[in-house]
């Protein structure tokens, strides 16, 4: 099999649905779903049956979670302008909605796509999301779907796959911001034989839910990823960790490779070539420490969810011992169109350290909530103010956290920083997976260090000593300021024990447990001292 | 069945179900979480029992069955009741009132967190984000995400429960 081919059965497809002049494209994600979805696209394709020219098709997630359940309706020509989107839609505005097509948008359900939050974002991760089908292989292929893959087992080596990851620049989007190309060398460079390559989908981040969106929105970009990665670093197995706390998801990606494997993209001889590679998945248990990756490997081998001493890290010995390629779901989502087209197209996105795009999941108290993917180097203000729409009801703004229970908060005077890695890192807080959630002037930043605390605590898996033990004291300390019951002693034993949990923990859970406690002690160490004074008065 | 399998428990047909899953992955003891998750699918719950089941045919010691169980948050060792109201306590609810959700049930029903109501009619759960953070506070009741929920309404739902 060649690229060509690949291109001739997109061709094909596209072809076979040439009568069909336009999609009604239904958000079926998970978050419109829970928004009544599934009768809306009941109701559409009831009233549809029988116009030939028009196909009503389930698509993942459009972006704007908070005004679902979303339907779209594009023309399909080559030239065509931009769908009209419909927001907060009901089964009773379908006859309306089919009726439009052709003529004037149906104004009182109608969303202008003109808005920055939709003219602002540059999606290469997303850029399938709420297009095609993701139960579909076909549509999945008509977009340019495994034409990467094929183009990486019959025109390159391993080395040149490598080669062109590496010049992409790509770090790691599950948060450490490591480099990706590294990465495979290093598993690539340890001698033949078996390795594993793993896709980390254990969104454990609260507030975070990039990663399930991409899975349900576009499971095959993963699956090939996963592929090309395997190829690259000599893997013939591979597995998906996910959250059982994500059904669909689950549900989407067992689909994917059920349909791969038919297709012959999964399992012997890929594309016809001397490739071998096929993927399983595992589910989580609900343990958020899982998401660290010798952890993660513990819980694929049917053992508790417990991290170890690194070295030996993953890539030397990582699941039974063998070499162990782990990312998260984002990173194998940028590798198609790096290959594609070209690691020198992705450096050229982004900043000069952090190349390529991120998907943030928005939400608190923001105006549209929801996933959306920027360059690298967009600022925080335009994110919150511009794309998010600032904060409703005429508060003000207060922080934003990033990163999760790993982050920090940052306060308004940083808004103007731009996103990437590093800067996020020296101000204190993370890039993390991509949660962002703003905080209004309600907000007590006293109360937030509290929660992330709480959370760390009970997600402290309880191998070692600092994070078992210092989670709880920390949780206790902040829990007595909160209630304005503390004393100037307690901060300061705080302040203490986040410089000891920092440095001796083993893993990143407890590492990075202080940190919502030292960043909101950097920016708004006002509102610990007036409860400490409550407490003194 | 192979001859050093242990016999099901009872004639339960859910046993099969999960006999099936530890058949599939060859009775390896890798296969413990994928099967106390189907015995859990099949039960509702993991009782003694089926744990003793579960060790003996994968050849693992009750203890590290147990120790497993009960590391991962998701695997119950109680029944449930016969609705279960699961609680988002995410950072984008946290930041929207979820708190104000878990009192409220706390208030008209009196049941904490992993606990059930005495008729067990009502079990209410927590969970740690469930990715619907464009709809916070959201509420996951027997399944169905409910989304921008507040006490009044979602206690009235409750109530209406059989």
């Amino acid at each position: 099999m060649h690229v060509e081919d690949m291109i001739e059965r997109a061709e094909a497809i596209r072809a076979e649905r040439a009568g069909i002049k336009h999609e009604v494209r239904v958000c079926m994600a998970a978050s419109c779903q829970s928004s009544g979805a599934a009768a809306v696209l009941d109701a559409l394709s009831q009233h549809c049956s029988g116009a030939g020219t028009c196909q009503v098709k389930s698509v993942g997630c459009m972006g704007l979670c908070s005004a679902g359940p979303l339907v779209a309706v594009a023309e399909t020509a080559e030239d065509a302008p931009e769908p009209v989107l419909y927001r907060d839609v009901k089964p009773a505005d379908a006859a309306d909605i089919l009726a439009s097509i052709g003529g004037q948008p149906v104004t009182r359900r109608h969303c202008p796509t003109d808005q920055p939050f939709f003219a602002r974002q540059r999606k290469i991760v997303l850029a399938n999301s709420g297009i095609i089908d993701p139960d579909s292989f076909s549509g999945y292929v008509a977009v340019g779907g495994y034409v990467a893959l094929v183009q990486a087992l019959t025109e390159m080596t391993p080395a040149e796959v490598l080669n062109e990851v590496t010049a992409s620049g790509l770090r790691g989007r599950g948060g450490g911001g490591y480099p990706t190309g590294l990465k495979w060398s290093t598993v690539a460079k340890m001698p033949r034989g078996q390795k594993f390559v793993i896709c980390n989908a254990d969104e454990g981040d609260p507030g975070a839910f990039m990663d399930r969106a991409v899975l349900e929105s576009d499971p095959h970009r993963i699956l090939e990823g996963m592929a090309i990665a395997a190829y690259a670093i000599g893997a013939d197995k591979g597995y998906v960790y996910v959250r059982a706390e994500y059904p669909l998801a689950v549900e989407r990606i067992q689909t994917a490779i059920r349909k791969a494997r038919r297709a012959g993209f999964l399992g012997h001889h890929i594309a016809e070539t001397e490739f071998s590679f096929d993927i399983e998945i595992r589910l989580g248990a609900g343990a958020f420490v899982c998401g660290e990756e010798t952890a993660l490997m513990a819980s694929i081998e049917g053992q508790r969810g417990q991290p170890r001493p690194r070295p030996p890290y993953p890539a030397q010995a990582g699941l039974w011992g063998y070499p162990t390629l782990i990312n998260n779901v984002e990173t194998f989502a940028n590798i198609a169109p790096i290959l594609r087209e070209g690691g020198a197209w992705f450096a050229s996105i982004g900043t000069d350290k952090s190349k390529g795009t991120k998907v943030f999941a928005l939400a608190g108290t923001i105006r549209n909530t929801g996933l959306i993917e920027v360059p690298m180097g967009t600022t925080l203000r335009d994110i919150i103010e511009v794309i998010g729409g600032g904060i409703p009801g005429g508060k003000a703004f207060k922080a934003v956290q990033t990163g999760g229970p790993s982050g920090g908060c940052l306060p308004a005077d940083k808004l103007d920083i731009p996103v990437d890695y590093d800067s996020l890192r020296d101000l204190g807080t993370i890039m993390g997976s991509g949660g962002m959630i703003v905080m209004d002037e309600d907000s007590s930043m006293v109360d937030v260090a509290r929660y992330f605390m709480e959370f760390c605590m009970t997600e402290s898996c309880g191998k070692c000593v600092p994070c078992r033990a210092g989670t709880l004291q920390m949780h206790e300390l902040l829990d007595r300021i909160a209630k304005a019951q503390g004393t100037r002693r307690d901060l300061a034993l705080l302040e203490d024990l986040c410089d000891v949990v920092q440095a001796t923990s083993l893993c990143g859970l407890g590492q990075t447990a202080p940190n919502p406690v030292l960043s909101t002690l950097r920016y708004f160490r006002n509102e610990y001292e007036e409860r400490l004074m409550a407490a003194e008065a | 069945m192979l001859p050093n399998k242990p016999p099901l428990p009872s004639a339960d047909k859910r046993w099969k179900l999960v006999n099936a899953t530890m058949r599939r992955n060859g009775y390896a003891g890798q296969a413990l979480i994928e099967t106390l998750h189907s015995v859990q699918d099949a039960f509702g719950f993991l009782d003694e029992t089926s744990l003793r089941f579960v060790a003996e045919s994968l050849d693992l010691p009750p203890s590290k069955v147990f120790g497993v169980a009960t590391f991962y948050h998701l695997f119950a060792l109680k029944p449930k009741g016969r609705h279960a109201c699961v609680v988002c306590t995410g950072t984008a609810c946290y930041i929207k009132g979820a708190g104000g959700l878990v009192e409220g049930i706390e208030e008209r029903f009196g049941v904490h967190p992993g606990e059930t109501t005495p008729d067990d009619r009502l079990s209410v759960l927590t969970a740690r984000c469930v990715g619907a953070c464009g709809l916070a506070p959201a509420v996951v009741l027997d399944g169905d995400v409910l989304g921008r929920q507040t006490v009044e309404e979602l206690a009235n739902r409750l109530s209406g429960l059989e």
